[in-house]
């Protein structure tokens, strides 16, 4: 059978199983809805938060970044699992004992304010449409890519989905959906790497393979590394970025992580305390493998990559080659007319190939904007997981489980993020603050509707997006890290902490975090676009910017804080009792 | 032992915990992943330059290790305590 035809099969099957358990799952109270009843098993939740967190850029562009950034990618690996220790030593347990159900509920609560909430629901409404978008268009590509249809087709068909089992069964239908969407995700990513990695080092495990050797009894890695140094690329493990850059998103990347809003209400979910760090140490279990998985995934397809079409004839190159040269995530142009493809360090065309409707003299497609450089090929990023099934020769219902895997992985993380979306306005919004008489009926049905618009925004930044999938997501971590998380672990850690530090050290923090992100990421401030390295503020990427900006937060907090009054005598003792597992009870309505 | 005491014994406890699973935290990431990286790099275990080893897989494996450990330390520390449910 084709790809098309077990695509269509596979991904058939598991959009039904979603389907069946968000009918099973119907909410029908705002408890369910927000946090799934407070009844789910720690094993359920483990699975639950690995689904709702790994992405679409975990599934499909880590490995491919990595892929190209060799060791600089580790800060995607340290950054997205280190932020679980982080969870679940200084949150996931306190936050439990609190008991509420969102994480503006907390800040509202702990600092006693209506303003500290409602700012702590601009940052997560920020972060989540700046991660929710990454995801939506990683649905479209998968899409396109796999069922032949539109890209923007493609994100229409994802927020659809979405709809269904977010607006039914709130976190209720999303936590059980996301179990199975966990176990799809899961199998479809390793799946081929067993494949490849028994191909390429004859260990079946990809990640000892990844240290194993290739046929001629070279290590794999030492092989990569010399065919990194031929073609004029930095050293495959040795990275060209600084170590205070790598040191600093690694940072923004764990802190972000701890600090998401879709990932902390996770475990609000749990029956007990103890039951809250149990799960996240089952999620990043739950993680690990994908996560160890990833980097031999990169460095395999890295090294079939450069294998397969370094100084190959045109002519010669394999089948896949010329199917993602036609969805226009491959470009070659011969520039030196040999008719092979050479593809060394730069870029081939200055910025995204632009096509023309031409086809070249070995029928490529033509771009008009190649450069002069002696590189010659263009490959995005994204395609490296997508594409290695095909790259590597594997049966066709692989390719085809690998689209339904990226599919769970996507709308995962999108439902998950919409949800809260839709809290932070029914209920720290509407409920906490505009309607407080609001009935439960009308509190559900708010939540409802917010979902609908938010699937609707997210659905424009998927079809307008702004940028590529991962890059727009790095950031959405830096702006968890420079809002959130210091006024959470201070609202437990510094019983001293008051709302005056806590609300100037979010806003201070965001904006810094904007405004960086803003200045050297678009060049909307300022007249480049976007404005050079050579500029960055203590040699600070974008993507590490969350660090510099989580420690003014919590310096400002601080400093502020020891200037103003202490926080009344019932917020301490808040603060003393969440210190305590005991008496959790069940997550409190309001 | 009062309530207020005991509740100070247990927060001391369990911060003297975070302090060291943290400590290891940071050092086989941010030490041995990044700052060391370079001189580890030097020691191969298998294929695996050491430092690169840590950066992309090693520091997962230890992470995963230190939560179950927490788990286990502050499920004994709450039923020495009396708050385990």
């Amino acid at each position: 059978m084709s790809v098309q035809v077990w695509t269509w099969i596979l991904v058939g099957i598991t959009f039904s199983i979603y389907f069946g358990i968000a009918i099973w799952a119907r909410a029908g109270s705002t408890k369910e809805f927000y946090v799934a009843g407070g009844g789910v098993s720690p094993l359920a939740n483990g699975l639950a938060t690995a689904a709702d967190w790994m992405s679409a850029a975990s599934f499909i562009s880590m490995a491919g970044l990595i892929s190209f950034m060799g060791y600089d990618g580790s800060v995607f690996l340290m950054g997205w699992t280190g932020g679980y220790v982080l969870l679940a030593l200084l949150l996931a347990p306190y936050l439990r004992k609190f008991g509420k159900f969102t994480v503006p509920d907390f800040i509202g609560d702990r600092y006693y304010s209506n303003t500290a909430r409602t700012v702590a629901v601009i940052c997560a409404l920020i972060v989540s449409f700046t991660y929710v978008a990454g995801q939506m268009r990683g649905v479209g590509i998968v899409f396109s890519q796999f069922l032949q249809v539109d890209i923007n087709l493609g994100v229409i068909i994802g927020m659809t989905v979405v709809l269904v089992f977010a607006f039914l069964g709130g976190m209720k239908g999303i936590t059980y959906t996301q179990v199975a969407q966990y176990c799809v995700l899961i199998f479809a990513f390793m799946v081929p790497a067993f494949f490849i990695s028994m191909q390429m080092t004859g260990n079946i495990i990809p990640q000892i393979g990844m240290g194993g050797t290739v046929e001629d009894g070279t290590f794999l890695l030492d092989k990569l590394d010399t065919l990194h140094t031929q073609l004029g690329f930095k050293e495959y493990t040795s990275g060209s970025k600084s170590t205070w850059d790598v040191f600093a998103i690694t940072l923004a990347l764990m802190v972000g992580t701890a600090g998401l809003p879709h990932v902390i209400v996770r475990f609000f979910t749990v029956p007990k305390v103890k039951d809250a760090r149990k799960s996240a140490g089952l999620a990043l279990l739950f993680i690990a493998i994908l996560y160890t998985t990833a980097p031999a995934i990169a460095v395999f397809a890295r090294t079939n990559l450069i294998e397969t079409v370094s100084n190959t004839e045109y002519k010669e190159v394999p089948e896949w080659f010329k199917n993602w040269e036609n969805t226009g995530l491959i470009a070659w142009s011969d520039k030196n007319n040999d008719g092979k493809i050479q593809y060394v360090n730069g870029s081939a065309t200055d910025g995204k190939p632009k096509y023309i409707d031409e086809r070249g003299k070995y029928g490529e497609r033509m771009v008009s904007n190649a450069n002069d450089s002696a590189n010659e090929l263009y490959v995005d990023r994204d395609i490296m997981v997508l594409a290695n099934p095909e790259i590597a020769k594997l049966p066709n219902w692989v390719i085809a489980l690998v689209a339904a895997g990226g599919l769970a992985a996507a709308l995962s993380t999108a439902a998950g993020l919409l949800l809260v979306i839709s809290t932070s306005i029914s209920h720290d919004l509407i409920k906490k603050q505009i309607k407080p008489d609001i009935s439960e009926k009308g509190e559900l049905l708010a939540a409802r509707i917010s979902i609908l618009v938010a699937i609707i925004i997210a659905g424009l930044f998927g079809i307008y997006p702004p940028g590529f999938v991962a890059a727009v997501v790095a950031l959405a971590f830096g702006l968890a890290a420079a809002s959130f998380f210091p006024a959470i672990i201070l609202g437990i850690f510094d019983k001293r902490m008051n709302r005056q530090g806590a609300i100037v050290g979010m806003i201070v923090g965001i904006t810094l975090m904007l405004f960086y992100m803003i200045r050297y990421k678009t060049g909307l401030i300022g007249v480049m676009d976007p404005r050079p390295a050579s500029e960055w503020w203590f040699g600070t990427s974008p993507e590490g910017f969350g660090t510099v900006a989580m420690v003014v937060n919590v310096i400002v907090s601080v400093v502020i804080s020891r200037m103003t009054p202490a926080p009344p005598k019932d917020v301490q003792e808040i603060v003393e009792n969440i210190r305590i597992p005991s008496g959790a009870g069940e997550a409190s309505s309001h | 032992m009062t309530e207020k005491q005991k509740a100070a014994a247990y927060w001391k406890e369990n911060l003297k915990y975070l302090v060291i699973l943290l400590s290891i935290w940071f050092i086989v990431s941010y030490g041995a992943g990044i700052l060391f990286k370079d001189a580890l790099n030097t020691i191969k275990l298998g294929g695996f330059k050491l430092g690169f080893w840590f950066a992309q897989q090693g520091s997962i494996y230890v992470f995963v290790i230190l939560i179950f450990v927490y788990v286990r330390l502050m499920n004994k520390l709450d039923k020495k305590y009396g708050y385990n449910e």
